[in-house]
């Protein structure tokens, strides 16, 4: 795939399309975007994730230019856009609702951005058949918005939005309103036209496994604030805190005091009956500070026997199973009263499961198993 | 469905002869022959013959009409302006003042508004015609207007007006090729409520009149004084059907674009997804 090679970010002669420059934006008394500092690259996939009301929207708004920065400077291409109204910018939005002119067919919904900008008949006609035929809606350009169905509208939208050629594109929560199925797939089919396109997309989302299959790289929010920049695989697999930690996915989160043991080895006594825990980690802890390790539920392995070779484990027992169909958790209680889980792929047919609720089991992991974190 | 007892039958019958009687009395009657209004001799038309070929009634009716036209035209485009920036306007200074102001007239008595306009228009020294009326009817009306379209804006999805400034439109252009065609309907209920309330306005029309330009109702009203004529049982019987038919089709035009929407929108759901 061309997105194992893309990676701008960590070019630095790269030069952004959109920077954020220590951009606060205030309604009122609330911050709704505390000095916020990004670099978004051209052709990127650019997902915001965060809880409702971290601020992810307001972001998107002020892109779109339907807000304005309190201070701060935005760049789009170099160019300073704070103060520029949406009309006037190369950025197009599809909204979370769609906002389909319900009074105008699916063609002319379409065409609408490109009457605006003064194209010939032969152009706008050309454009709305390639935008047409680019979502697969060619038979259905004659029907009205409420005429068509959820997973059409969403596809209209795309096209409308598409149709002028922004430098950049907006999404905001463009799958919510699609079951879970039509969302998947959906999802495959941004990420082509995005390929294919060429075109920027900045989407807005709050489902984290969304982020993760569709973007290059996701902002974690909070609060007016991004807490993690990073790819997706890095935002799962070295988060920097314990809130993205616990955004992204399951977690289980151990908090023990540091004691060095080696080079980037650290003990973690985290409870008087259990051995301490071994982690390794290239962020530096000193003696006796206060960790929290992280770890995801399937890199901990269950089993019945006390493992020989594991660097960490502890025994408990099965207090719930969760069957997922796939998988299943496995919640264990250990001695000290924690409750771990551990996760397991279930390769093997339900009637031979060996591990029952009640049973007493051991878990183990590697010291590269988890992430120490300081916060 | 609930069973009609005797008891809704009964509170049913009541209610409506009491709405209705007098107006059914009224249009029955326009069909008698005889000269009396209160003798029945057998149905005739013959009152809205006499009616056509009388020359003072044609005139006040083409008065109401120009009157009428006019006014829901200037009320609908005033009032439909007052509603967008008191709906999207966001917050101002005073706001709750002016959207109070703008819907005061709707319970202002109106010999108050009337002998109001009559001051201005002597102080102005505006001659009183068609003219005043017509700015007095504008004035009444347009609250009403307001009252409809802002009902209607209230639960317009304001990210369709950002779409549109979104895809290259000025804010006015939002207005004009999203906005209005989407409030259309609303906005044309209230034209024709305009319409109608300045077609069987007396008590406005009567203090901003001047002596060439009689409305309708003012010639019934004093027509009435020299007794009640059939022919005037006739007049009465068209206005009320200019008035209903005016009702029911803003009710009507408004029931039938959700409806049509709902079903289409079942249809969509059911067929394709």
């Amino acid at each position: 795939m061309s997105q194992t090679n893309f990676s701008p970010w960590d070019d630095p002669n790269g030069k952004p399309l959109i920077r954020f420059d220590n951009v606060t934006k205030k309604f009122g008394e609330f911050v709704a975007i505390d000095d916020l500092t990004l670099d978004i690259y051209e052709r990127e996939f650019f997902a915001l994730l965060g809880p409702s009301g971290c601020g992810k929207t307001t972001m998107m708004r002020m892109l779109a230019g339907f807000e304005d920065p309190t201070s701060g400077k935005m760049e789009l291409a170099g160019k300073n856009i704070a103060g520029i109204p949406p009309n006037k910018r190369a950025v197009n939005m599809m909204f979370q609702s769609y906002a389909l002119f319900p009074h105008l067919t699916v063609w002319d919904n379409i065409a609408f951005g490109l009457r605006r900008g003064g194209a010939s008949k032969q152009q706008i006609e050309k454009r709305v058949e390639e935008m047409l035929t680019l979502t697969r809606m060619t038979k259905f350009a004659r029907r009205k918005p409420h005429q068509i169905s959820g997973g059409q509208r969403q596809r209209v939208a795309l096209a409308r939005s598409l149709a002028k050629a922004p430098k950049l594109l907006l999404l905001d929560e463009p799958l919510g309103a699609l079951d879970k199925k039509l969302r998947q797939d959906t999802q495959f089919e941004l990420m082509d036209i995005q390929e294919s396109t060429g075109t920027t997309f900045v989407i807005v989302t709050h489902d984290q496994e969304e982020a993760m299959t569709v973007a290059s790289r996701v902002a974690v929010m909070d609060e007016g604030r991004i807490i993690q920049v990073a790819t997706p695989d890095r935002i799962y697999e070295a988060p920097n805190s314990v809130y993205v930690a616990d955004f992204i996915g399951d977690v289980n989160i151990i908090e023990g005091t540091v004691k060095p043991a080696g080079e980037d080895l650290y003990y973690i006594d985290w409870n008087p009956n259990q051995a301490p825990l071994l982690a390794a980690s290239e962020r530096p802890f000193s003696d006796g500070q206060t960790a929290h390790l992280a770890i995801r539920p399937e890199k901990i392995t269950i089993s019945a026997e006390q493992p020989v070779e594991a660097k960490n484990t502890a025994k408990g027992s099965v207090l719930d199973i969760a069957y997922l169909g796939n998988l299943s958790t496995y919640y264990v209680q250990l001695d000290g009263g924690q409750v771990v889980k551990a996760q397991t792929a279930n390769t093997r047919r339900l009637s031979r499961r060996s591990i029952t609720w009640e049973d007493k089991v051991w878990i183990s992991w590697s010291a590269t198993a988890g992430v120490l974190l300081d916060r | 469905m609930r069973r009609a007892s005797w008891f809704n039958i009964t509170s049913l019958t009541l209610g409506f002869a009491f709405l209705y009687l007098p107006m059914v009395l009224l249009v029955f009657y326009s069909f008698n022959s005889s000269k009396l209004v209160t003798v029945w001799a057998g149905f005739s038309t013959k009152w809205y013959g006499e009616l056509i070929r009388n020359e003072a009634f044609l005139d006040a009716a083409v008065v109401t009409l120009k009157v009428a036209v006019i006014s829901s035209t200037l009320a609908t485009i005033l009032g439909t302006m007052a509603a967008y920036v008191l709906v999207r306007g966001g917050k101002f200074m005073g706001r709750t003042l002016f959207s109070g102001m703008v819907y005061a007239p709707l319970v202002m008595p109106e010999v108050i508004t009337g002998l109001s306009l009559l001051l201005l228009f002597i102080g102005i020294g505006l001659d009183r015609g068609v003219l005043t009326i017509v700015l007095a009817h504008t004035t009444f009306s347009m609250c009403y207007v307001s009252v409809v379209v802002s009902s209607r804006l209230v639960t317009f999805d304001r990210s369709l007006e950002e779409a549109a400034l979104d895809l290259g439109c000025s804010p006015f252009d939002a207005f004009r090729l999203v906005t209005l065609p989407i409030i259309a309907p609303a906005v044309i209920s209230g034209w024709l409520l305009a319409f109608t309330l300045s077609l069987d306005d007396l008590v406005i029309a009567s203090f901003t009149t001047g002596p060439s330009s009689t409305t309708l109702p003012i010639k019934i009203w004093s027509a009435v004084r020299l007794g009640v004529s059939p022919e005037i049982n006739a007049l009465s019987t068209i206005m009320i059907g200019v008035v209903t038919v005016g009702v029911i089709a803003a009710s009507l035009i408004s029931k039938h674009r959700t409806v049509k929407a709902q079903h289409d929108l079942q249809a969509a759901e059911r067929g394709t997804s």
